[in-house]
């Protein structure tokens, strides 16, 4: 009985104690030179482990993708373990992986910006460099796959002698259109809230980098007129990028509902896709979190416990609603009734690659579901990356169940087959990996990953206020 | 010149009443369409090249099975799969011939219209391939040579369609029903394959077609497919 009361009182105050405001990065404000001085430092203190792993990363993306992938041109792309009837495996698994990745930047910058989510603010630019980049890896991958490569341009809409323009009927059409246009407009939204953040570069540096942030600093001065201008501008494209980065993953589900293979014709894939690609997202952007605040200079001041929290319970909420897609697949199929999908759903569960199938659920689901309720897990910022690697590596089998999975097991079961992925497809998908992350690392010393800004923003709207004893946070609305 | 009418609707009927299996059809198509061979362990992986391959299945519920075949080519679909999906117009309807040409040259090698095939009637090119010495000699003139990375399928033996037109039309006259016939047809010593213009009615194969055997490949997917099967077994009468 009186161990029973100790061990109350033992927990009670951790989980009961009053939080306190000054735990959050925008109740703990640094004077404005002293944050710039962080940043900047961040930005320019390269270790010799940050130039051992430049370099590693440089090599596996010369080695593992264009070496591999240069092989392929080659030789032909029978080296990949593509085979009837399974014609598209690895490449095309890569590259909704990595389109789906690149919707946490426009989630988390766009949708968490227009709904005022205050604790988006030290990692929208971090977030946002990861769908430019997961965009630059994805978009390799439907050259990649082409049997041939070199007249890749037939699928441009461009004028030429043959009077022949691309088939826009086609999936892949719209994908090339859709692609661009996000990598596009997800650029020029990395960079508009870049530019101030470039200015304050551009004053606190000599030499090279002097010269390179003076070019794209745009001669900003911080005038009022130049700070309403920028607002605008961003607020028009946060609200203008929403709709791209749906219609990025729903052209993307396309490429499969539109076609007539059981398991794929399915009205559902494109919501399904969009939360698959957010869950799989956010996740990236925790993991990435971890790794920014564990190697660079001063990001533990940025990046907090609290930011992982609450991108936690952002990762619950939707993998809940990707279970709820996922359920509802086996729903419609099931009100459908078309014989040859529910064979496809079964085969998924019980077939030779049911592990691939489990995985995605342990993954997507049980393991979110079991850790990320709990605030003491979602505050633990090691036991977050382990559990969004485990996520991302659930929606990898998630596409990799939709994609050569189902394209194996159609509706005549002579042409049933299965599909092994081959050395040059597991490096090339590696290769775009080390690809992702090394332009991220190069990144991380080229711009401030911090839109200091935007956090100074945010910490002069938030105010502790005296009533009587007590101090009560309180934030000022900034626009209109 | 005989004036312009309606194109002919090239259709093939497979009575597998009559058909033994014997796959002479499958070896005189790669005869004719210059259908390279892709060697042991490609074909082993599931990669051998065929045209038209004979399905094996096991047909009834257990204990009545009994093994069946069928050869299955591309249906040359009046509503094709293969046709919209294709970016770059490789996959296309022929206005004359009613059926899919397979524009090798156009081919960028995307794969989808090989997924979206529900007969997998598509073949596609891993690597070159060389042929042996004697038999280089052999290639079809009228056929191209794929190169790798492209998309191939059966296409009737267009090249002998357009001959028999043409030819048809230098002596001015109609194209006679039997006429044209593709390799496979040829090549059957059963003729279980019949070969014609389905939109005449008067023609063999419509007529072959006008039976109570009859069914298509996965005719519920309104593909409107062109060839026509006749159940084999013998139980049905004909």
């Amino acid at each position: 009985m009186a161990a029973e009361t100790n061990l109350l009182q033992a927990v009670k105050p951790a989980e009961h104690a009053e939080e306190d405001p000054r735990e959050h990065l925008m109740f703990d404000p640094r004077p404005r030179e002293e944050m710039n001085r962080m940043v900047m430092e961040a930005m320019t203190t390269t270790t010799r482990r940050y130039w051992i792993w430049l370099i590693a990363l440089g090599l596996g993306v010369a080695v593992l993708l264009f070496g591999a992938w240069g092989n392929m041109i080659l030789t032909g792309i029978g080296v990949a373990g593509v085979r009837r009837p399974i014609f598209w495996g690895v490449f095309i698994v890569t590259f909704v992986f990595w389109i789906g990745i690149s919707h946490a930047g426009t989630f988390v910058s766009a949708i968490l910006r227009v709904f005022k989510a205050e604790f988006r603010r030290p990692f929208t630019r971090a977030a946002e460099l990861m769908t430019t980049f997961g965009l630059a890896a994805g978009a390799l991958y439907p050259l990649i796959h082409l049997g041939r490569v070199w007249v890749f341009y037939w699928m441009i809409p461009y004028p030429n002698a043959r009077w022949l323009w691309p088939n826009f009927r086609s999936p892949l059409v719209w994908d090339f259109l859709a692609i661009t246009t996000y990598l596009l407009s997800s650029t020029i939204y990395l960079y508009l809230p870049l530019v101030p953040d470039l200015a304050m570069a551009r004053d606190r540096t000599k030499g090279w980098r002097h010269t390179i942030y003076k070019l794209l600093a745009l001669g900003w001065r911080g005038t009022e007129a130049e700070w309403y201008r920028l607002r605008k501008a961003i607020n028009i494209f946060a609200f203008a990028i929403i709709p791209v980065m749906f219609s990025v993953h729903t052209i993307v589900s396309w490429d499969f509902a539109v076609g007539m293979v059981a398991g794929w014709h399915s009205t559902i894939f494109g919501p399904y896709f969009i939360v698959g690609a957010i869950l799989s997202g956010v996740a990236a952007v925790v993991t990435i979190l971890f790794v920014l605040r564990n190697t660079m200079k001063h990001f533990d001041y940025f990046i907090r416990v609290e930011h992982f929290d609450a991108l936690g319970k952002l990762l619950l909420v939707f993998s809940m609603a990707w279970a709820y897609f996922f359920f509802n697949e086996y729903l419609l199929s099931w009100y459908g009734g078309d014989a040859a999908v529910k064979q496809v759903l079964t085969l998924h569960a019980t077939g030779p690659a049911a592990w691939v199938w489990y995985t995605m659920l342990i993954c997507n689901v049980a393991i979110p579901w079991l850790t990320l309720w709990n605030k003491t897990i979602r505050r633990t910022p090691w036991a977050m990356f382990i559990i969004t690697l485990l996520i991302n590596v659930g929606m990898y089998a998630e596409r990799y169940t939709i994609i050569p999975l189902t394209l194996g097991h159609q509706r005549s079961p002579f042409d049933w087959g299965v599909y092994n992925p081959q050395w040059t497809e597991i490096s090339i998908a590696l290769g775009t990996l080390c690809l992702f992350m090394f332009l991220y690392l190069a990144a991380s010393r080229l711009i401030p990953l911090v839109p200091v800004w935007e956090v100074q923003e945010g910490q002069m709207a938030h105010t502790l206020r005296k009533v009587g004893k007590a101090e009560v946070p309180s934030v000022t609305e900034l626009e209109e | 010149m005989a004036e312009q009418k309606a194109p002919q609707k090239w259709g093939l009927v497979v009575d597998l009443d009559r058909c033994t299996g014997c796959n002479a059809c499958i070896a005189a198509c790669s005869m004719e369409n210059n259908i390279p061979f892709v060697g042991e362990d490609e074909v082993a992986y599931g990669r051998g090249l065929y045209w038209l391959y004979n399905k094996r299945e096991w047909r009834g519920e257990y204990p009545e099975i009994k093994p069946a075949f069928e050869p299955v080519m591309c249906q040359q679909c009046g509503n094709a799969p293969c046709e919209p999906v294709c970016p770059v117009f490789a996959s296309v309807h022929s206005e004359e011939e009613q059926i899919n040409l397979a524009v090798y040259n156009r081919c960028v090698g995307t794969r989808y219209c090989a997924n979206n095939c529900p007969y997998h009637a598509r073949q596609f090119n891993y690597f070159d391939y060389e042929l042996p010495e004697p038999m280089n000699s052999y290639l079809n003139p009228d056929v191209t040579v794929r190169r790798r990375g492209v998309m191939e399928k059966c296409t009737f033996c267009v090249q002998r369609i357009v001959r028999g037109r043409q030819k048809a039309a230098a002596e001015g006259r109609e194209v006679e029903d039997g006429e044209i016939q593709p390799a496979c047809v040829q090549a059957c010593p059963a003729g279980a394959l019949v070969f014609g213009d389905v939109s005449n009615p008067e023609s063999k194969a419509s007529q072959m077609a006008r039976n109570q055997r009859r069914y298509q490949l996965l005719e519920e997917l309104g593909t409107l497919p062109r060839v026509t099967y006749l159940k084999g077994g013998g139980r049905y009468g004909g």
